[in-house]
């Protein structure tokens, strides 16, 4: 079963670390990288640029607009996913939970994602 | 030239016997796995070009022994430089004797399959395994058909054959007391491989649904191999009993069309006549098992002339059989929508209602989605809606949802409901 693994982070919070929060921080990262890179679970994953840089379009008058800034204003924001197929859902949830951005406040959303495959009823 | 299609169908039956032969000789089933991709990569590229080798089997042996002691020469020799030990000839620098001389292939393929569904790996590592090794497929190919990137698939494979070779499993028949439990494994693999195929046949989804035809040539193998098993024969009917459905089972549009809208003559009937003759051979000489049950049950369907005429009571007794055999709360779902044909939907609702206390199935949409069917059928439009709609929130297949939205809607007397967020990624 894949599941995408939604990251939300206050933008910025990285910069108020300390140099030795932030090689842990990272170090962490690449841990799990290379851990679901050798057990065959990693899909892919991405990370965003700074939500300053986001354009939102929405309907206005009937027509599209294109706004600058992200769609929401809540302090924590959209930062990336990563992808993920694995055995049981609960081991997707222990990936998340070790995320070290949870540690600094961030929020992770464990989400199935839909199969084009179905069976009849 | 050779046709391409005709090289690959010929790899893939050699392709077992060929790893089988090299374990066997060599042990170290991950390097003599990878050896012989090795060769049938180079079979796939030669053949087709320079037409089929006299002996295809020993040229593809001779190849992969090759590969193989060609690793083991630059190691030794890596080892020569650094311990300066005198060299000699490896003892496995040999080539690959007659054909003839060698054991009945069925026997390799068997052990092969075995060490593929090892109860030290995951079903998905199981799975990945079985199609590259007993199955011949290449990693791309297997990668394409579960939708992961090729590295990561390489990745669960080799993980797969280093947590074998980590558990000492051996390149043997199990013991006796084993015998059961692995090849019971062994045909759940395939009913997975089966499923992961058949589920999606339709449309762009190609790549996965050639694991059906897969899975059926390999059940067949293993038919042949183990004729006097009945469940093997039972999983081989109802493989093909399911499979005839395939060009029914999805609308134009894409849509799931349930068992009792799809257009019989649709149905393939040959597949259908080999999946009935099977199973009810089977059953004369076998005890009744899980698979023979289920293939019975799609052998009634077959037999049906129209939904209408369906032998719903042979059916219930079916399920009843079933749910002895392998109690399970799908099994249950099931048998409520058979009982709701002979009895009437109240007496198919009465049987779910332990199932909304199990824990298995309490938030499962097959339940809400069998749910919903029963209530409709009561004349209970309101509550047979909302169960639709609760199954929709959870499935997690894209033509399921639609399918489920779809009938909430027909039951508001409104169009179809658009869903929330894309369809189609």
């Amino acid at each position: 079963m894949k599941y995408m693994l939604l990251i939300w982070n206050r933008p910025g919070f990285v910069e108020e670390l300390s140099e030795q929060e932030r090689v842990t921080l990272f170090g962490e990262v690449d841990e799990i990288m290379a851990e679901l890179s050798a057990s065959g679970e990693l899909v892919g994953g991405q990370a965003l640029a700074d939500p300053s840089q986001t354009r939102t379009v929405r309907l206005a008058g009937g027509h599209p607009e294109v706004v600058d800034g992200p769609f929401m204003e809540s302090k924590e924001q959209f930062a990336g996913y990563l992808a993920v197929d694995c055995d049981s859902p609960e081991r997707a949830a222990e990936i998340a939970a070790r995320w070290p951005d949870v540690r600094y406040g961030g929020v992770m959303e464990v989400r199935p994602i839909m199969d084009d495959a179905g069976t009849e009823m | 030239m050779t046709d391409g299609g005709e090289v690959e169908e010929l790899l893939r039956v050699l392709a077992p016997q060929v790893l089988g032969l090299l374990v066997r000789r060599h042990g170290q089933f991950d390097r003599c796995e990878d050896a012989v991709q090795e060769a049938l990569l180079a079979a796939a590229l030669q053949w087709p070009e320079q037409g089929l080798p006299e002996h295809p089997r020993a040229w593809l042996l001779t190849v992969a022994t090759r590969r193989l002691t060609d690793e083991w020469r630059s190691e030794h020799a890596r080892r020569e430089r650094e311990v300066t030990v005198a060299t000699r000839e490896p003892a496995y620098a040999m080539v690959a004797p007659p054909a003839d001389a060698e054991p009945p292939a069925g026997d390799d393929t068997l052990r092969l399959l075995f060490l593929c569904c090892h109860p030290a790996l995951a079903r998905s590592a199981q799975v990945a395994l079985t199609l590259r090794a007993v199955g011949g497929l290449s990693t791309a190919q297997i990668a394409r058909a579960y939708l992961v990137p090729e590295a990561t698939m390489s990745q669960r494979i080799r993980r797969a054959k280093q947590r074998i070779e980590a558990a000492g499993a051996r390149f043997t028949m199990p013991s006796p007391a084993d015998r059961d439990d692995r090849l019971a494994a062994v045909r759940q693999v395939l009913y997975l491989i089966f499923n992961e195929g058949y589920t999606a046949s339709s449309g762009p989804e190609l790549h996965r649904a050639e694991l059906t035809g897969e899975a059926i040539r390999l059940a067949r193998m293993l038919h042949a191999l183990l004729p006097d098993d009945g469940e093997v024969t039972g999983l081989l009917a109802l493989m093909l009993l399911t499979d005839a459905h395939r060009a029914a089972r999805v609308g134009p549009g894409g849509e799931l069309v349930p068992l009792a809208e799809q257009d019989r003559d649709r149905w393939d009937r040959a597949a259908t006549a080999e999946g009935v003759a099977l199973v009810t051979e089977a059953l004369t000489w076998s005890p009744p098992g899980p698979y023979q049950l289920q293939a019975a049950i799609a052998a009634v369907h077959a037999e049906a002339p129209s939904a209408a005429e369906t032998d719903w009571p042979q059916i219930v007794a079916l399920y009843r059989l079933l749910a002895r055999f392998a109690p399970n709360p799908m099994v249950t779902l099931n048998q409520a929508v058979a009982v709701a044909m002979v009895d009437g939907p109240r007496a198919g609702l009465a049987l779910l209602a332990p199932l909304a206390d199990d824990e298995r199935t309490a938030a499962h949409h097959r339940l809400a989605a069998v749910r919903a069917h029963l209530l409709e059928l009561a004349g209970e439009p309101g509550p047979a809606r909302e169960a639709y709609l609760a199954a929709a929130r959870a499935t997690t297949s894209l033509p399921e949802r639609r399918y489920l939205e779809l009938r909430a809607a027909r039951l508001a007397g409104a169009e179809p409901a658009p869903s929330i967020g894309v369809d189609r990624p």
